[in-house]
């Protein structure tokens, strides 16, 4: 398979199918060693099953991966990752500690090793007054931090995260962030899925947009927020009530959306939409209260990208 | 080539995933219910108030616990980890599928060889004598591997309801009890009777062990033994290459 020594993670032509139902389509991308590299896409996608094949749990229909340099599913390539799969959850009859210890023989740590690392990480986690109890007991963030220091246990030179902060409160959520965010700094590859955009847009590196099981973009979060300039918008308030149906006519707005007591509007020229602002609020005879122009958030070009391929498909 | 350095790991994996299994799985209710306390009752519901000698109950009680016991956990191990969302992370660990499988085995092999002490010793107790111990206790281990394996193969179909697997395992387990020489021996069977037994591993158990402590048994030795190890080589490859196939749809 193609690939050189800078890349932790080499897809090429992947292809799962469910039935009819063609999960992944001929995918192909690349990671490089030390990326942070988000996978992005609606429900049904196709994450779940890229990262299920990268890490082992299924088996891709056609395609090839590779996780530096090993076959992807096999025992090195497993070896070298840890994994946070989507819903998963450790052993509720173990303790957190136990699940900790379980873990680190399954990837052959020795005891001394796991016993010193599983410390420090329950440490940093938050877990260390509650670490002997059983996981039963555990708060959802809780457990979620107890997978993810699951997955570091074996110091993994690269780390499969499906959704991890997903459905979490907003501490727990920022102490994996922030946690992900050190590892990285340390040289770990992460390979992230999540439905956050402002997630992705803070920790990535680069990001894959897929849709209906197809890449639909591989860039840096920047990179895609601009390349998406018909999504440029203005947002503004007035001084009363202004419909939607009137704004929406303006030249050049291609879509008017009410976001509390502002309308965002979206344009491909936000300067000339500017003066018919101006223009239309002296006619209707209200004042403008605010009126911020906004670059095209990642949403924007997710959205955008990921419509582009419904209309093409 | 074969790697015995990855050979080596995955055997001391597959004792990590027993221990767990010994740890998580020994107290649930099925393996209690079904694994030690069904095996009694129903044995003494065929033999209170029949007159039947020490001799001869204890080789039918022996191979009926074991059975029961040893196919106890090895069935619900992997449905239930995949209801309570445990098997995905198991799966993505550097272990192989087959090597899940030898763990949740081994499990249930020691669990059904410990279980099996009690009527041994309660045998011993009331006077009973084990001729070739040796032999005894190696049919002993080979049989309990034989059923732990044959556990596995009820948790082929991709159910994530422990309940739904132990339904499918008792509809094989009961006939088997009733046609394997446990309470009515195999000699006293007619023609069409034994042809049955003949396919049940529970049969050459019973036999082995009535032989050791009856000192009769129907067949030869060397037989018994062979056929026992057949169903466990036969129970083992269709367990893992039909997991292979299975475990994946249970995520």
């Amino acid at each position: 398979m193609k690939g050189d020594s800078s890349s932790a993670i080499v897809v090429a032509n992947l292809t799962k199918r469910f039935g009819e139902v063609i999960a992944v389509n001929d995918i192909s991308f690349q990671v490089n060693k030390g990326e942070l590299f988000g996978f992005l896409g609606p429900n049904g996608a196709g994450k779940t099953t890229t990262i299920r094949i990268l890490t082992g749990v299924i088996r891709a229909d056609g395609g090839a991966a590779s996780i530096e340099g090993f076959d992807a599913g096999g025992i090195r390539a497993k070896q070298i990752a840890g994994v946070l799969p989507e819903m998963a959850n450790a052993y509720n009859d173990l303790s957190g500690w136990d699940n900790l210890m379980l873990m680190a023989k399954l990837y052959g740590v020795p005891s001394s090793e796991a016993r010193d690392r599983s410390e420090k990480l329950v440490e940093s986690l938050g877990l260390l007054e509650r670490k002997t109890s059983l996981v039963k007991t555990y708060s959802k963030g809780m457990k979620q931090r107890l997978i993810l220091s699951m997955a570091l246990v074996s110091d993994p030179e690269l780390l499969f995260l499906d959704e991890p902060t997903s459905g979490l409160d907003v501490q727990s959520a920022r102490l994996i962030n922030n946690m992900l965010r050190n590892l990285n700094g340390k040289g770990k590859t992460i390979f992230l899925t999540t439905h956050d955009m402002d997630e992705a847009n803070q920790l990535c590196d680069r990001v894959a947009i897929i849709n209906k099981g197809r890449i639909v973009a591989v860039d840096a979060p920047e990179k895609l927020r601009m390349a998406t300039s018909s999504r440029h918008s203005l947002e503004v308030s007035f001084s009363g009530f202004a419909t939607t149906e009137s704004l929406a006519q303006l030249p050049g707005v291609s879509e008017v959306q009410k976001v509390g007591d502002k309308y965002r509007l979206y344009t491909d020229n936000p300067g000339e939409l500017v003066m018919q602002l101006v223009n239309h609020s002296r006619t209707i005879g209200l004042k403008i209260v605010s009126l911020n122009m906004l670059a095209p958030s990642l949403e924007d070009a997710f959205v955008a990208l990921t419509e582009k391929e419904v209309e093409h498909a | 080539m074969l790697d015995t350095t990855l050979l080596w790991h995955q055997i001391r994996r597959a004792i990590v995933i027993a221990r767990k299994d010994i740890r998580i799985y020994y107290s649930k209710g099925p393996v209690i219910i079904f694994g030690v306390l069904f095996p009694v009752f129903l044995f003494l519901s065929f033999t209170i108030g029949r007159h039947m000698s020490v001799d001869f109950m204890i080789p039918g009680l022996l191979g009926m616990i074991l059975f029961f016991t040893a196919t106890s956990i090895s069935p619900i191990v992997v449905p239930w980890e995949a209801q309570a969302r445990t098997l995905e992370r198991l799966m993505s660990c550097p272990v192989r599928l087959e090597t899940i499988i030898a763990g949740d085995t081994l499990a249930s092999f020691v669990f059904g060889t410990a279980i099996s002490l009690v009527p041994i010793i309660l045998g011993l107790i009331m006077g009973i004598a084990i001729s070739g111990p040796v032999i005894f206790a190696f049919a002993l281990i080979l049989a309990a591997l034989c059923f732990a394996s044959l556990g596995n193969v009820f948790s082929i179909p991709p159910t994530n309801l422990p309940a739904t697997v132990n339904m499918i395992a008792s509809v094989v387990k009961f006939p088997v009890v009733f046609i394997s020489g446990i309470f009515i021996p195999l000699n006293e069977l007619p023609v069409w009777g034994q042809a049955i037994a003949y396919i049940s591993p529970l049969t050459y158990f019973t036999d082995i062990a009535r032989n050791c402590i009856q000192g009769q048994g129907h067949l030869p030795l060397a037989l018994d033994f062979a056929v026992l190890i057949a169903f466990t080589v036969v129970f083992l490859v269709v367990a893992m290459k039909m997991h292979q196939r299975t475990m994946p749809r249970r995520i």
